[in-house]
């Protein structure tokens, strides 16, 4: 079988996401670390549209956009399934992952900016959690895939987990748990995943790098 | 019977009801549409939809799926032996179709319809101009994917044909509305030969709307946009 590699990020959710699929599915991967903002060479022959991480290399062929990457895991990978067999199951967790993909740009916006900008996009960032806590398909259970992590788990888990980081570093709050009990069960269960929690960065370095990125971003920024 | 859709619809101008009518067509599956009237939205839509409120839903069974290509995607898991494969079966050419698919909803899109909305000539010049570098990247995308034959998808439309496809009706408005041509067989051959093929398919002809009437349609919405924006500073 053809060899595996990621280029990734360590500060990445994006990275993440494809590091958990391809540690739950039990795939050796060579793990190549981008310096970012330094992209190599090859990085951007691989992704020339994007520019971005994560790109994973199958033998000599690149995928690129972390939730494509980790529908093709699932197809070529089959062993520890992150996707339903049924049809219409399937379709629901494809239609949560694309919520997740469609709203949480929010919670990056909070981020990155200030003022009436980064209010709306925090207004946007709480709309989007509470639907999910109404509306999400892990009502009862553990995780969005019942007792194992699925592809909505993997979705999500990359904007929750890095939530608190950009809220220390902002100074806006986006997760009110008192609000939101399921999710806030569903962090910790997610969290204490011995796969998540082994691939997970340090949040002390996460908040300085982060905190480093949104000051150079305000400080360079001119009138919009 | 047991191979029976709904489907629920406001938008024959919508390139995304457009997407699952094809998907069902080229499966052969019969369905029902249900005419969602302008400006009212049924029970029965923000009962299936009640996250986003839109359309299209497709009804199979009494369950609702939401999402254009999510909704191709079912209908291809629903009825995998009914008509041709509408997801490549290798998983890498399944990967390039999704993250096209990707592109054109997220980016490509988005900035066509922006042209219409951009103030002031720098904005909508921005605006082509994206929509015309994106057009260059699929020429390119299609020429790799397709490998000389008629279709994204090969012999047959499939999932990126029907992404893309559906876009075409309101890029033709665009280039009559703008007075350019962005299907240019000049500049984008492999792209401008494909969609006459794609508009004259069985699975898609009855179903694309005729430019006139989505141009005559796109006036009424422009004239609706401009009656609403805040008069000028």
């Amino acid at each position: 079988m053809d060899g595996v590699k990621l280029h990734a990020f360590w500060a990445s959710p994006f990275s993440a996401r494809v590091i958990w699929a391809l540690k739950i599915k039990g795939i050796p991967f060579e793990h190549i670390e981008e310096d970012l903002p330094n992209k190599s060479a090859l990085l951007l022959q691989y992704n020339p549209v994007h520019k971005k991480i994560p790109v994973l290399v199958h033998g000599p062929r690149p995928v690129c956009e972390s939730m494509v990457i980790v529908e093709y895991l699932e197809e070529t990978w089959p062993q520890h399934p992150l996707l339903p067999t049924d049809p219409h199951k399937r379709a629901v967790a494809r239609f949560w992952v694309k919520f997740i993909e469609d709203k949480s740009p929010n919670v990056w916006m909070v981020y990155r900016t200030v003022g009436e900008e980064q209010e709306k996009a925090r207004r946007d960032s709480s709309e989007m959690l509470s639907i999910l806590e109404e509306h999400g398909p892990n009502k009862g259970k553990k995780f969005f895939g019942g007792d194992s992590i699925n592809i909505v788990d993997i979705a999500f888990g990359g904007v929750a987990l890095w939530m608190g980081a950009m809220e220390e570093v902002s100074g806006c709050k986006m997760f009110d748990a008192a609000k939101l009990p399921r999710l806030n069960a569903w962090i910790a269960n997610f969290k204490s995943s011995p796969v998540i929690a082994e691939n997970l960065p340090d949040r002390g370095k996460l908040c300085d790098h982060l905190a480093r990125l949104r000051e150079k971003r305000l400080s360079s920024s001119t009138s919009k | 019977g047991e191979g029976r859709g709904r489907e629920a619809d406001r938008g024959w101008p919508s390139p995304f009801v457009m997407r699952p009518r094809i998907a069902l067509n080229l499966k052969g599956v019969e369905y029902e549409f249900l005419e969602e009237k302008l400006g009212v939205k049924s029970d029965l839509l923000l009962r299936s939809n009640p996250v986003h409120k839109k359309i299209p839903v497709l009804l199979h069974a009494g369950r609702p799926v939401c999402e254009s290509l999510i909704i191709v995607q079912y209908i291809d898991d629903a009825w995998p032996s009914s008509g041709p494969s509408i997801l490549p079966s290798d998983p890498y050419d399944c990967a390039t179709a999704r993250f096209w698919a990707a592109y054109l909803d997220e980016k490509w899109f988005p900035a066509m319809s922006g042209i219409a909305r951009a103030q002031g000539e720098e904005a909508k010049k921005a605006a082509l101009d994206q929509v015309v570098e994106g057009l260059s990247l699929l020429e390119d995308a299609f020429g790799k994917i397709s490998k000389g034959k008629p279709f994204f998808g090969g012999d047959t439309v499939g999932f990126l044909d029907i992404a893309l496809g559906c876009f075409l009706g309101w890029l033709r408005v665009t280039e009559k509305m703008n007075g350019m041509k962005l299907l240019d067989e000049a500049k984008v051959p492999g792209l401008a030969k494909w969609a006459e093929r794609f508009c004259a398919h069985d699975a898609v002809k009855g179903v694309m709307p005729e430019t006139e009437k989505l141009a005559e349609f796109a006036k009424l919405i422009m004239a609706k946009f401009k009656a609403a924006a805040p008069p000028p500073q």
